[in-house]
């Protein structure tokens, strides 16, 4: 970022210890300005068996309370709950910087004896998403669209198990093309060391059989620093994050530390070398704008697209949005069966049409005669 | 009385290894010196012990048994297998050892269940576990109905099934209370919480008071179960155990040096988890409970009881009356399933 000279002449734009300087290195000035005025948006959803930690760690993360009047339902009650979604959305603010923070969160999921359709409430939620999205972008107004998608979703998974469990594998392949999947163990001071290098192997292992496809850290460009590329490399090598979370302040070697009290030791939160909350908490926030970007440009493209080939009204003014001829699909094929599709639907209409039109000259005869 | 039959009666009594003083008592007769012969009996027969473990993959069940038994007699150190796949459907798994300890011998069987609760879908997975337990009740009811029966009859009936409840520091899963609910009618439970090591104190007490407000409230007896205290004192001790259940359990067959000493435990960065500690875990109280005090009780209710209900209830379904003048078996009937 260039420093601007205190003082400048009116008029004159360039600074005249550089010659042929022209100023637009002061952009990321400006847009940084904007956005600190604007505020950012994220949308964060948590899915995990009952009683893994999420509303914890999200506390933790956030250090806020997002859950005040939290009421745990007993066993007799969950057996007749299904899934369901519920939103919070906190303001955050640190620095002059806004953050519109909204947890998702998925309670209910896991929790049942036949947990087939588990998933399928919160499939439609991120498609709704999406749908909003899409609605809003191709209307008229496009002044305040609210971006609700979900641009991230942490997966919690069980320290108890060798490894991924059933359910996780489906649930992971049936959203990892909607949203950006970042899998977490959770409680992980359940394990030990040995315990946990080998869970996260297992678990990788079996990320990669079943072709899930989680969320990949961009590598640090070039020319950033030898630090931030350190950090890059240490958090890529950490997934998927085994996390403790905690907001107990607790007195440890003489100073107050989040963490929780065993018999046995204290577990701090924010040491590294307990758990990996703090490279949670690093990627997260480093990472937050290309979270938002993957979810625009590759998720949200993904839906889009899809939902643009299978038709349909898109926007309630009246627009009958057509395939624009610089939409080009990416398999001829598809493009010939959609043509297909489009004549048959358009014979159809035809028809239709035309029994209509029977129908009334009929009654107007009917009429013209009585 | 003659000198010479005093001195008899003194050597019986040493040899007895009963304390008593050189004087003569007339009121003793020598009943006591039954327990003696009992004893050995008992020691020469050996005792059998069969204990299943239920609860899903993870929660470290072979673990806890091998801390038990102090020797590796879990599946997992039995099989050679290195896969820890989830089964796709329920399997029971029984391994039975040998093992001795101060003379008194012991055939002990633990029999895992695989694949339970590990489904997507777990509804029914319960059945294949009532069915084993019933077709070993019926074996043993068989064998008790043959004209020419053994003398002594292989008790295979499961005595005791520990079931884990994962540590999630809520409350029970609806899976837990389901199961529990049907199989507390047909063997003793134990429930324990499993790699109790995720919970602080707090959470543990509080944990453990969700569970027994929700065993009350949905009707589950699980040991010691309350309409079996005998007396008084039983009712008092147990209790006191009852005041402690579910008990929560850390199992490690690993050793570490802790102060001096080698103990079984588990290291991390913060501290050592002592697995004999009660202040760490209520591992010792569990052991105690299954194998110090409470294993004759746990397979005399088992015997008296559960598998009594069983026989009644089988020998009312077949159309033959109880007190047969021919002792021929009816084996048309399957097993039933509750």
């Amino acid at each position: 970022m260039s420093q601007q000279p205190k003082t400048r002449k009116i008029g004159q734009f360039t600074n005249p210890e550089t010659p042929g300087y022209v100023g637009f290195a002061n952009l990321p000035n400006q847009v940084h300005r904007k956005s600190v005025k604007k505020g950012f948006e994220f949308t964060l959803m948590v899915v995990g068996e009952s009683g893994l930690g999420k509303s914890t760690l999200i506390n933790s993360l956030f250090l806020t309370d997002l859950y005040p009047e939290r009421v745990i339902p007993g066993a007799a009650e969950k057996i007749e709950r299904t899934v369901q979604i519920e939103a919070s959305t906190v303001e955050i603010e640190e620095r002059g910087v806004k953050l519109r923070l909204t947890v998702v969160d998925t309670p209910g999921y896991g929790d049942a004896i036949n947990s087939q359709d588990c998933f399928s409430t919160i499939i439609s939620y991120i498609d709704d998403q999406f749908e909003r999205y899409l609605h809003d972008e191709s209307g008229l107004n496009r002044r305040h669209i609210v971006d609700n998608r979900v641009h991230c979703c942490f997966y919690f998974i069980s320290p108890l198990g060798h490894g991924l469990k059933p359910l996780d594998v489906q649930f992971m392949k049936a959203i990892h093309n909607k949203v950006n999947v970042v899998p977490v163990i959770a409680k992980a001071d359940t394990l030990t060391l040995r315990e946990r290098e080998r869970l996260k192997r297992r678990i990788l292992d079996e990320i990669d059989e079943h072709g899930i496809k989680i969320y990949h850290l961009p590598d640090a460009e070039s020319d950033e620093d030898e630090d931030f590329k350190e950090q890059t490399r240490i958090l890529k090598a950490s997934i998927p994050f085994a996390v403790v979370g905690s907001n107990q302040q607790i007195e440890a070697k003489g100073k107050k530390v989040r963490g929780r009290l065993y018999p046995w030791g204290v577990v701090e939160v924010e040491n590294p070398e307990h758990n990996d909350f703090l490279k949670l908490r690093t990627m997260l926030i480093t990472h937050m704008q290309d979270l938002q970007e993957v979810t625009q440009d590759l998720h949200y493209e993904n839906f889009r697209s899809d939902r643009l080939k299978r038709g349909g009204r898109l926007s309630s003014h009246g627009y009958v949005l057509p395939l624009s001829p610089a939409y080009v699909p990416v398999s001829p094929e598809p493009e010939e069966m959609d043509k297909d599709m489009i004549l048959q639907e358009k014979e159809a209409e035809l028809r239709r049409m035309q029994e209509m039109i029977a129908q009334m000259q009929a009654k107007m005869q009917k009429t013209g005669e009585e | 009385m003659s000198v010479p039959s005093c001195q008899l009666f003194d050597q019986t009594k040493e040899e007895c290894g009963v304390m008593q003083s050189p004087l003569v008592d007339f009121s003793y007769v020598g009943i006591d010196a039954i327990l003696e012969q009992m004893r050995r009996k008992a020691m020469k027969q050996g005792f059998e012990l069969n204990i299943m473990v239920v609860g899903q993959s993870g929660l470290g069940k072979s673990t806890l048994m091998n801390t038990l038994f102090k020797s590796k007699v879990s599946r997992k150190s039995v099989l050679a297998t290195s896969q820890e796949k989830i089964p796709k459907t329920i399997e029971i798994k029984s391994i039975s050892h040998d093992i001795e300890e101060k003379g008194v011998r012991m055939k002990l069987t633990v029999i895992d269940t695989p694949g339970f609760g590990d489904q997507i879908n777990n509804e029914n997975c319960w059945q294949p576990i009532m069915k084993f337990i019933n077709d070993q009740y019926e074996a043993y009811l068989q064998e008790e109905i043959n004209i020419n029966r053994k003398k002594r009859i292989p008790d295979s009936r499961v005595h005791c099934c520990i079931y884990f409840i994962p540590p999630t520091g809520h409350c029970l899963r609806p899976l837990d209370v389901e199961f529990m609910k049907r199989l507390s009618k047909v063997v003793n439970i134990v429930p324990v919480i499993a790699k109790a090591d995720t919970l602080t104190l707090e959470e543990r007490d509080f944990f453990k008071k969700k569970i027994r407000e929700e065993l009350r409230s949905n009707g589950i007896d699980v040991y010691p179960q309350k309409e079996f205290d005998e007396d008084a004192e039983d009712r008092m001790i147990n209790e006191k155990i009852r005041e402690m259940i579910p008990f929560a359990v850390v199992g490690s067959d690993q050793e570490y040096q802790v102060n001096g000493r080698r103990l079984l435990g588990r290291k991390t960065k913060w501290g050592t988890i002592e697995v004999e500690n009660i202040a760490h875990c209520e591992f010792a109280y569990l052991r105690d409970l299954l194998i110090r005090t409470h294993m004759q009780n746990i397979k005399d209710i088992t015997s008296s009881i559960h598998y009594e209900m069983y026989r009644v209830r089988r020998l009312n379904e077949s159309n033959t009356a109880v007190t047969q003048a021919n002792g021929i078996p009816e084996h048309h009937l399957s097993a039933h399933e509750m």
